[in-house]
């Protein structure tokens, strides 16, 4: 305690001088801290992305029509039909969960009350695909969608903006002036990592989607996408095949005929973003360490000055019986409690830079308490490591020679 | 046993090819709460007498024993402590800390000695009293006048308790009348039974002494009792002034 208030002391002697010093420590800890803030920032929205969606997902798209010329001659816009989808549950040994998508945007009226959302027709697999949980009611069934019925399951947002209060479950709302029956009600889950709000979504039996609200291509059965989960890690790339094959032998491709559909496998799409992101968050991390390593030698230059500006102190000192390991430590005090305000107002304006960025550049950032502790341990090492060679000087001064100097 | 016993002490300084042999064979022996004056001219190896009984220094050869100890046997985190723990040294030109106040400043040794910031305030106090400063205890150095930057110096040599007080012209840059303030610490500390070993130029000061040693050309001339001057202020009190 005595020790860090006789440094303070001597720091604040020199206060221009402190302050420069500590400038490096501070704009290197910023640094680190806002570089890792925005590494981190990128691999969270990757990771948000997964969660939002579910894991080992594969994504069967129709093929765009530019794309493929066997399709062009089939003279068909969409390619996926709900009967494709039932194929692949049928058929496929390494999947857990298949779900269709036909999905649109629509006008919703409830009393007097109406809101724009978007809404997705589906299957009740949907719900483990996008790692949906329901609330309140039940989710339509599959026999709701065989008989194409009428019924709906709401978002949180949905709810609010129609119903307020109310309870939604058996109320009969329009979508796009058709009377649906509101079966279920989804849990909160947030915005997504891109701020879109999750919860301002509507589900329906695909059934009903394409019979009444949407329509691609030329049949009515067409779906926009197929999302296939597979049952684990190690079934992704057999689950691929499977779909693969099944929708070519369904699709009556020959040999050398190329896919009228194209198949993404989300969950290595998204480790390839997310790897990517960590290694950005670690390139960032070491240009801002060597910030703070120069930093670190800012600390040493001046703690060297110091050193030979206070010799005759140090005489002083040791002529009243200051061991050399008392000077020492005084030394190192003053370089590692300079390196840890730096590093402390380092943080703040690290933290501030970091808020700054996703305030005004809307860049996602993400302070993590480790790269805090981390900035903290390093300064501190900084201090010490920086600090130590000039503390060792000063100990090793000689009390006569250090008197005599003026 | 004598508290300090210097035999065939040597000090030899070498500045490029010159060597300068700054003390020349120099024994003696001083007992303990004896109160001596080293005389001599300018350049006869005073201070640097002085430092290496103030383990500041270390002779280039012969034996040091202070209080039993062997010097040249003591590492230098071990020469701290003994000048923390026996020697005060008081220089002429004070050697105080110039940022802090005269209480820190005598607090000093008491710090290195580990003692408890309570203590070692009330101490300093006492001290700063003892040499007639309880007024200015807050002042720093730059804020006093010399005879009272020196009265600090003082008050951080005995704050210790040491058994022997070291000064290196402690009067030289003062006036007569501060001078005779101070050589009156002096005299009442060697009442006490402190041992006081004093650097002067002036034989007027060697006067308030018991005995003198004298050195010329790095080598002690003479070891002999303190002129019997007529000591007319020698019972001025630093209050009276
Ligand atoms: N660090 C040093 N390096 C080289 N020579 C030195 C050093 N210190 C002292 N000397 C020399 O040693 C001799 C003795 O010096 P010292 O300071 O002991 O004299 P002194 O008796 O104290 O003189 P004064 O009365 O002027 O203070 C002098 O000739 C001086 O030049
Ligand atoms: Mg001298």
């Amino acid at each position: 305690m005595e020790i860090i208030k006789t440094a303070l002391r001597s720091l604040l002697g020199n206060r221009t001088r402190s302050i420069l010093t500590m400038l490096g420590i501070i704009i290197g800890v910023g640094a680190v801290i806002t570089m890792v803030a925005i590494g981190r920032g990128a691999a969270q929205q990757v990771e948000g992305f997964v969660a939002g969606f579910g894991s080992n997902l594969i994504i069967v798209f129709p093929a765009p029509p530019n794309s493929s010329g066997a399709r062009g001659a089939a003279g068909s816009g969409a390619t996926l039909t709900l009967d494709d989808s039932n194929a692949i549950a049928n058929e496929s040994f390494s999947i857990q969960n298949v779900a269709p998508e036909a999905n649109g945007s629509a006008q919703v009226i409830y009393g007097n009350s109406n809101w724009s959302t978007s809404f997705t027709g589906s299957t009740p697999e949907i719900l483990n695909v996008r790692n949906l949980e329901i609330e309140q009611g039940a989710c339509f069934s599959d026999a709701d969608v065989r008989s194409a019925a009428k019924v709906c399951v709401l978002g949180p947002t949905v709810v609010k903006e129609l119903f307020g209060y109310a309870d939604p479950i058996d109320a009969v709302i329009r979508i796009r002036n058709i009377p649906f029956r509101v079966v279920g009600v989804l849990k909160a889950k947030g915005a997504n990592s891109f701020g879109q709000d999750q919860d301002d979504v509507i589900f329906l039996p695909i059934t009903t989607a394409q019979r009444r609200l949407v329509r691609f291509g030329t049949r009515v059965d067409s779906v926009r996408r197929i999302n296939v989960q597979a049952r684990d890690r190690d079934s992704l790339t057999a689950a691929q095949d499977e779909v693969k094959a099944i929708l070519r032998q369904r699709h009556k491709l020959t040999e050398g005929v190329p896919d009228d559909f194209n198949i993404r496998d989300l969950t290595e799409a998204l480790e390839n973003a997310e790897s990517s992101a960590e290694v950005m968050s670690i390139l960032l991390g070491a240009v801002a360490s060597i910030s703070l390593l120069v930093g670190g030698i800012g600390i040493m230059n001046i703690m060297l000055v110091s050193v030979s500006e206070r010799t005759r102190e140090i005489g002083i000192r040791m002529a009243v019986g200051a061991r050399p390991s008392n000077v020492r430590v005084q030394f190192l005090t003053e370089a590692v409690v300079l390196s840890l305000l730096g590093g402390a107002i380092g943080i703040a304006s690290g933290v501030g830079i970091s808020k700054a960025i996703t305030e005004f550049i809307k860049w996602p950032t993400l302070i993590s308490p480790e790269s805090i502790l981390i900035a903290v341990g390093f300064s501190a090492a900084v201090g010490v490591f920086f600090g130590f060679w000039p503390a060792y000087k000063a100990s090793r001064l000689d009390p006569i020679d250090a008197l005599r100097t003026e | 046993m004598a508290i300090i016993e210097v035999k065939n002490l040597v000090k030899i300084y070498k500045t490029g090819d010159i060597e300068l042999r700054a003390l020349n064979d120099v024994s003696f022996k001083i007992e303990r709460g004896e109160f001596v004056c080293v005389m001599g001219p300018s350049g006869s190896g005073k201070s640097t007498m002085m430092n290496i009984l103030g383990c500041l220094d270390v002779a280039s050869s012969g034996s040091y024993e202070l209080d039993g100890i062997n010097v040249k046997t003591q590492n230098r985190a071990e020469l701290a402590d003994v000048r923390n723990h026996k020697l005060g040294f008081v220089f002429q030109g004070f050697n105080l800390l110039p940022k802090v106040d005269a209480v820190e400043n005598v607090e000093l040794p008491l710090l290195y000695r580990g003692v408890a910031s309570a203590k070692r305030r009330k101490a300093a106090v006492e001290a700063l009293e003892r040499v007639g400063l309880g007024q200015r205890l807050h002042h720093r150095p730059s804020q006093m006048s010399g005879g009272q930057q020196q009265r600090v110096a003082i008050a951080r040599a005995i704050v210790g308790r040491a058994p022997i007080i070291l000064a290196d012209e402690p009067t030289g840059n003062l006036d007569t009348k501060t001078t005779v303030e101070i050589m009156n610490i002096f005299t009442e500390l060697h009442k006490e039974g402190i041992t006081v070993i004093l650097v002067t130029h002036e034989p007027d000061i060697a006067t308030w002494s018991e005995r003198v040693l004298r050195f010329r050309d790095g080598q002690l001339i003479a070891d002999e009792a303190a002129p019997k001057g007529v000591q007319l202020d020698n019972e001025v009190k630093p209050e009276d002034i």
